[in-house]
C-alpha cells in the first residue's frame, strides 16, 4: 500500500512540477475556443456542434499527456525499479493513472464547465458535463494506459499510440457526448461510468503485461 | 566465510546451466556458478559479452532462453534482492531527498536520510533536483537504495562507473559490511572494484 502511496504522491509532484495541467487546459481551451470563430456565431449550429467538440478536445488533450507516461520510466531505468518492488507492478501503473486523472483529467472535467457556456449549452445542463467529463477522463487514462505501455519504447511512438487509443476512446466519446448533449442522459451516464469501471478493470492489467515485455 | 547478522547465512542464489540470448544472437550457454551468505562475486567480461543480461536475468527482468537461476533462503521472494544498473533510475526533476522517500515507499524501507547524507556525502545537494547533480553524484543516489531497503542479494552493473576515489571506497566499505552481515553482493565490473572477490565468472560464448 504504501509503494502504491509513494507512486501516487511522486507523480502528482512530477506532473505539477512538469506545469501540471497547464498545457492540456492550454490545448483543451484554444481547440475548443477556435469553433465558434471558425464556425461562426450561429447560436444554433454552436448548440449542436459544442458538446462533441468539448469532448473530442478533451480526448485529444488526456491523448497528448500519454506519450511519456511509461517511455521516461524505461529510458532512465525507473521502469526496472518499479519491477523490483514488493509491490505488483498493476498497483503501481493504476497508481500513475490515477496521479495523471487527478493531474489532467479533473481540471479537464472542470473547464469543461466554461468551454460549454461559451458554446451555448444550456447552464442546468452545466454540472452533468462536468460529471460526465470527469467520469469520461477517468476512462480515456484508463485505457490509455495500455497504449503508454505498449508504445513505451517506441521512439516517436505519438501516432501509433494515437491509432492504438483512439479507437478505444470511441464509445466514452459517443456516450459522453450525448449526455452533453442532453439525450438519454441517465443511460448514457450508466454506459460511460461502465467504460470507466470496465477500463480501470482492465487498464493496469494490461498495461503492466505489456511494461513486463517492454523491459526485456 | 562464517557470516553473521541481518540476513543469518541462509541465502543463495545458484545459476545452472544459463543460456541467454538477445534478439538472434546467443550471448553465451551453459554458465553455472553459486553464490552463498558473505560471497562477493565478480563477472568479468568484454563490451557486449552479456555482463548486464546476466544480471538482469538474475533480477528476474529478462527471460533466460534455458538453465535456471534459484534463489534460495529468502523469506519473501520479492524481497529478495536490489539491482543497481547502469542507468540510474533517478527522476531529474525530483529532488535527492523525495528520491529516498519514494524508495522508502517503493521497497519498504526507511529513508535514512542522515546516513546517506553523511554516508555517501549528499548533505549538501539533499533538496537539489537530480537535474543539477554530477555523474558521480547521481550514482552515488543510485547507490543509496541499497541502504533504504535493505536486500540479502545486490546485483550491481558497473557500480563504481562515474565514482571518484572517495566514492569506490565508500562503495567498497557497503560491500564489505554487507557481506559482514551475511549479504551477497554480484557485481560486473571492467575492472576489479577492490575487495578480493570469493570468485570470479568469466561471462564469454
Amino acid at each position: 500500500m504504501n509503494a502504491l502511496v509513494a507512486t501516487f504522491r511522486r507523480e502528482l509532484a512530477m506532473l505539477w512540477a512538469g506545469g501540471g495541467a497547464l498545457t492540456p487546459l492550454g490545448y483543451f481551451f484554444g481547440a475548443t475556443m477556435l469553433v465558434p470563430l471558425a464556425m461562426g456565431p450561429d447560436r444554433a449550429l454552436l448548440e449542436t456542434a459544442g458538446p462533441p467538440l468539448v469532448w473530442i478536445a478533451a480526448a485529444l488533450s488526456v491523448l497528448a499527456m500519454l506519450e511519456r507516461l511509461f517511455q521516461a520510466d524505461l529510458e532512465d531505468g525507473s521502469l526496472d525499479q518499479m519491477l523490483l518492488s514488493p509491490a505488483p507492478l498493476e498497483g503501481l501503473v493504476l497508481a500513475k493513472g490515477a496521479a495523471l486523472w487527478v493531474a489532467i483529467g479533473l481540471p479537464l472535467a472542470l473547464a469543461g464547465a466554461p468551454v460549454a457556456i461559451a458554446l451555448q449549452a444550456p447552464v442546468e445542463r452545466i454540472p452533468l458535463i462536468v460529471a460526465s467529463l470527469a467520469l469520461g477522463t477517468a476512462a480515456f487514462v484508463s485505457v490509455g494506459l495500455i497504449g503508454a505501455a505498449l508504445t513505451a519504447s517506441v521512439k516517436r511512438g505519438g501516432v501509433l499510440l494515437a491509432l492504438i487509443v483512439l479507437p478505444l476512446f470511441a464509445p466514452p466519446i459517443i456516450f459522453g457526448a450525448s449526455v452533453a448533449s442532453g439525450e438519454d442522459v441517465s443511460a448514457a451516464f450508466a454506459i460511460l461510468g461502465g467504460c470507466a469501471l470496465g477500463g480501470l478493470a482492465l487498464g493496469p492489467i494490461a498495461a503492466a503485461a505489456a511494461l513486463r515485455l517492454q523491459a526485456e | 566465510m562464517n557470516a553473521r547478522g541481518p540476513f543469518q547465512d541462509k541465502q543463495s542464489i545458484r545459476v545452472e546451466a544459463l543460456s541467454l540470448s538477445r534478439g538472434q544472437r546467443i550471448l553465451f550457454e551453459n554458465l553455472s556458478f553459486a553464490a552463498a551468505s558473505g560471497d562477493y562475486v565478480e563477472v568479468l567480461g568484454s563490451n557486449g559479452s552479456g555482463k548486464t543480461s546476466l544480471l538482469r536475468a538474475m533480477a528476474g527482468l529478462l527471460r533466460p532462453s534455458g538453465g535456471e537461476i534459484a534463489i534460495e533462503g529468502a523469506d519473501e521472494p520479492s524481497l529478495a534482492l536490489h539491482y543497481v544498473a547502469h542507468a540510474n533510475g533517478l527522476k531529474r526533476e525530483t529532488s535527492v531527498r523525495e528520491h529516498l522517500h519514494y524508495w522508502a515507499g517503493l521497497f519498504g524501507g526507511s529513508p535514512s536520510e542522515d546516513f546517506v547524507a553523511q554516508m555517501l556525502d549528499l548533505a549538501r545537494v539533499m533538496a537539489l533536483p537530480v537535474r543539477v547533480l554530477s555523474q558521480g553524484q547521481a550514482r552515488r543516489l543510485a547507490l543509496a537504495r541499497l541502504v533504504v531497503a535493505p536486500r540479502p542479494i545486490w546485483l550491481l552493473d558497473e557500480p563504481g562507473a562515474a565514482l571518484d576515489d572517495a566514492g569506490k571506497a565508500v562503495l567498497n566499505e557497503l560491500i564489505a559490511a554487507h557481506r559482514a552481515n551475511g549479504g551477497i553482493v554480484v557485481a560486473a565490473v571492467h575492472e576489479p572494484l577492490g575487495p578480493s572477490p570469493s570468485q570470479t565468472i568469466r561471462v564469454s560464448r
